[in-house]
């Protein structure tokens, strides 16, 4: 009999998660995910104007800002047929690269890196050395033995103080922590540049979006900024872009893989089966096809066969979880779900035990990942031109096999590489906006009149697969669905038993010291949870299947 | 070196020039209303202070917005914040420890400052069904909100969320959701936004620092340096209002040239913020700007009372 563990709260997050491990034989044998906040934005949503539905899901979260706004004003979009103008599509998508560019550089460092890095450790190190092994692996232009020199002074005196805040009670000197006192300080010191950074790549969003978090400029039919399509503003939203992406292409790539070749080993821990993607950045009205990030699923690891997403094969399985069952798992837009009435007892020890306030949604029955390991074997199944040499040639420099990228570490590294593809890709879209508006061609919305209907929004964001349904009746929300990325990589099991994608992961992993079990910490934050976004109740009274069209 | 020197010095190589910090700390005192005197003092805040008062931050129902808008602070960054101004001993999104550990962080640092630490609190806390409907470590939001906020020497409720309930209160609010004041009965300092503009969270904080007390407060707590006035009051497109030129429709001309968004459902002379002068991103913008009517975002209720948000009030 294994020897149960939680970790409660899990922290470097977003939100409020639980993870239960059985332990046995020094490896995780069982694992529960359990979501533990429910507040019910679906619900409030209920009756409300279909126009305000995306300021409302924008407040699912602020660390994924912006993503439920863009999927809500699309999903709005299609259930009244509006068709945006090209400068709102464009600045869509900017908006959304900024996202991705933000999002995962704030999790490399800031949400993961502590996972793999060891701050204490930093406090030996030769900064000489340090600045030699930067010059060697890191394109900074930020460096010398002096810099390297101050930032351990500046975390010493901070350790001196007795004061640890962050750093206190940690894993320090975990024998899982691989890293060189170089590599650590080295770390540390971009940890420092990568939260300056943050802050003023967030500006983006401002530019063109109000304000970050949660920017305001999206609407159904287009975006309200027509005042920022001023030389002055693109100029500054694109040296911004460049900036963010020159740090992503000389420091954080690679740390990442610097970190990585310390790490190789977790190329074979952290591994799931099945990958979804519904794609991103359409280049023109035609979706799927213009998609810049495809779609496609994967199963059985086989990315040779990337398969056509049809989303009517979605369903919510609700056994395990904080509410009243309804029967079978249905379709977004089907069935009955209602959240317990009760405080909810945690039970994940009768094999039908309801455990989680997130719900467990499955793909032809199959728990798939989404995220950015499912995009970029998607791509890569499917020879993207700009993907596929990414991923053959970090492949290449770690010396690691493909099977590699089923992994904490092929997780990780996915995040990372995607970054460089759509950061990259901001250039060329901020001069198709500026070559429309050269040809006289300014608008930024269209007019629509609000109908009865039903529309859907499928997105591909930052944490992976977001798809919002609405449907409207008589002018106001009558039915609205989202399920989210952190939904489908961080959900209970279904009725089936089908464990989610980090539960599954993380049955094998080594666990040196069941008192600090710092190795789970690596795979669940390899999968970015977005907790607050991960639960929203499920509609209440509809025991109708619509017909829902795929995108 | 001096203290201050030393901080000089580290701005000067992140490309800060001592110029641009102290227009920051003259942005900052002219915020928080201190007359010029107090620009010099407000410089030694940040270059050090006597000792790093203890802040421990708690999450609640929230969608962490709060604390990545306190990630968006520039000059001080929130490394200066962390680093060398406060003491931030708990704060779930950033600290290396989990699980039983970071209970245990949080548990010593409240015992080792009683009646000595800032609480800030993000989101807002269940009533309905015992709170159930949201835990930390197995112990309801309730629970751990009665346990710590009553030791503290303040407690300041930041975002609407904390303050007022914000959006899982609105109805029908099925987890019975409250501000943490409300919550557990307790007069909190409330700086509310969706999410607040962080120069607001920081201005109060200086002023705590450096006057050792809370800035004034209105009648809903919430310091007047920041909300004492309305959005439309300080709007840069009142002229426009006070000539009847309105935006009809997004995309417009009249949007083009930045008329006044009223009719399309603008809440600014109903909001208390200082968003048009404070602005957002290191002052790059703020909703109106961006062609965007404001929602009222640090008004109670909004949620139920600024919507629809699109239609004129």
């Amino acid at each position: 009999m294994g020897q149960r563990i939680i970790v409660d709260p899990i922290t470097r997050i977003e939100g409020h998660l639980r993870i239960e491990i059985e332990v046995e034989g020094g490896k995780v044998k069982n694992a529960w995910s359990s979501g533990q906040m429910f507040r019910g934005i679906e619900m409030i949503l209920q009756g409300r104007d279909p126009r305000d539905a995306h300021h409302f899901v924008q407040r699912s979260c602020g660390v994924c800002t912006y993503v439920h706004s863009v999927a809500s004003v699309r999903a709005v979009d299609d259930a009244v047929g509006v068709k945006i103008p090209k400068n709102a599509r464009l600045i869509r998508n900017l908006l959304h690269a900024a996202q991705f560019q933000h999002d995962h550089l704030v999790h490399f460092y800031h949400l993961h890196a502590l996972d793999w890095v060891d701050v204490i450790s930093a406090l030996k190190a030769d900064p000489k050395a340090t600045a030699t092994l930067a010059d060697n692996v890191s394109g900074s232009k930020v460096g010398g033995a002096n810099y390297y020199k101050s930032v351990q002074q500046r975390l010493q005196t901070f350790v001196d103080s007795g004061q640890l805040g962050p750093f206190a009670n940690a894993y320090w000197g975990h024998p899982a922590y691989k890293l060189t006192p170089e590599a650590n300080l080295m770390a540390c010191a971009h940890y420092i540049e990568a939260l300056r950074l943050q802050a003023k790549a967030a500006r983006m969003h401002a530019i063109f979006g109000g304000k970050n978090p949660h920017p305001q400029s999206l609407v159904v039919g287009g975006v309200t900024c027509v005042a920022d399509l001023t030389p002055e503003r693109i100029a500054e939203f694109l040296y911004i872009a460049k900036e963010t992406q020159d740090f992503v292409k000389n420091v954080y790539i690679p740390d990442l893989l610097a970190v990585a070749s310390f790490y190789k080993d977790w190329g074979g821990i952290g591994g799931c089966t099945n990958f979804l993607a519904y794609g991103e950045f359409p280049q023109n009205e035609k979706e799927p096809e213009s998609l810049y990030m495809p779609r496609g699923v994967v199963f059985g690891r086989d990315v040779a066969k990337v398969q056509p997403v049809d989303q009517m094969k979605i369903t919510e399985d609700v056994t395990r979880s904080w509410y009243e069952e309804g029967g079978k798992p249905l379709h977004p837009w089907a069935g009955e779900t209602k959240p317990l009435k009760e405080n909810p007892k945690y039970d994940t020890a009768s094999s039908g035990g309801k455990y989680s306030w997130t719900k467990a949604p499955r793909y032809e029955g199959k728990s798939c990942e989404v995220g950015p390991l499912a995009r970029v074997l998607v791509a890569y199944g499917k020879g993207h031109k700009d993907l596929k040499p990414l991923v053959d040639s970090t492949l290449e420099k770690l010396g690691i096999p493909v099977e590699a990228l089923f992994s904490t570490l092929g997780r990780t590294a996915a995040r990372g590489l995607e970054t460089i593809a759509i950061g990259d890709q901001v250039e060329s879209w901020v001069m198709e906006l500026v070559e429309n508006l050269k040809n006289g061609d300014n608008s930024t919305y269209t007019p629509y009149e609000m109908k009865d209907g039903q529309g859907v929004g499928l997105n591909d964001v930052p944490r992976g697969a977001l798809g919002h349904w609405v449907k409207i009746k008589d002018g106001k929300i009558e039915n609205y669905q989202y399920v989210v990325p952190s939904t489908w990589n961080l959900g209970p099991r279904d009725a089936a038993g089908n464990m989610s994608p980090v539960e599954e992961a993380l049955i094998g992993t080594p666990i040196h010291d069941p008192k600090r079990p710092m190795e789970i910490l690596r795979t669940v934050h390899s999968f970015d949870p977005c907790i607050a976004c991960a639960i929203h109740v499920i509609d209440p009274d509809s025991n109708e299947v619509y017909k829902v069209r795929v995108c | 070196m001096g203290k201050g020197e030393d901080y000089f010095a580290r701005l000067a190589a992140r490309g800060v020039s001592r110029r641009s910090f102290m227009k920051y700390c003259t942005a900052l005192t002219a915020t928080m209303g201190l007359s010029a005197a107090y620009v010099p003092k407000v410089a030694e805040v940040f270059a050090q202070p006597a000792q790093r008062p203890p802040v421990i931050w708690l999450h609640f129902a929230e969608c962490t917005g709060c604390s990545e808008s306190l990630l968006r602070s520039q000059y001080p960054y929130v490394d200066d914040l962390v680093l060398e101004v406060l003491a931030v001993e708990y704060h779930e999104t950033l600290m290396a420890a989990a699980g039983h550990q970071a209970e245990e962080a949080l548990h010593a640092a409240v015992e080792k400052y009683d009646g000595k630490f800032i609480c800030v609190v993000e989101g807002s806390v269940a009533t309905a069904y015992g709170g159930g409907y949201g835990k930390v470590g197995g112990r309801t939001f309730l629970e751990i909100a009665k346990e710590v906020v009553p030791r503290a020497a303040a407690t300041i409720a930041y975002g609407t969320c904390a303050c007022f309930g914000g959006i899982p209160a609105a109805k029908p609010n099925p987890g019975g959701y409250k501000g943490v004041g409300d919550a557990i009965g307790v007069k909190t300092l409330n700086i509310p936004g969706c999410p607040p503009n962080p120069i607001n969270l920081v201005g109060t904080i200086v002023n705590y620092l450096l006057l050792g007390k809370l800035p004034d407060l209105d009648e809903k707590g919430r310091p007047l340096f920041a909300f004492g006035k309305t959005v439309h009051d300080q709007c840069p497109r009142r002229s426009h209002f006070e000539n009847g030129e309105f935006a009809e429709s997004f995309g417009s001309p009249e949007a083009a040239m930045g008329y006044c968004l009223y009719k399309l459902g603008c809440r600014g002379p109903e909001t208390y913020n200082n968003c048009p002068v404070a602005k957002f991103n290191d002052g790059t913008s703020w909703p109106v700007e961006a062609g965007a009517p404001c929602i009222g975002c640090s008004q109670p209720d909004f949620w139920d009372t600024m919507t629809p948000f699109y239609e004129e009030f």
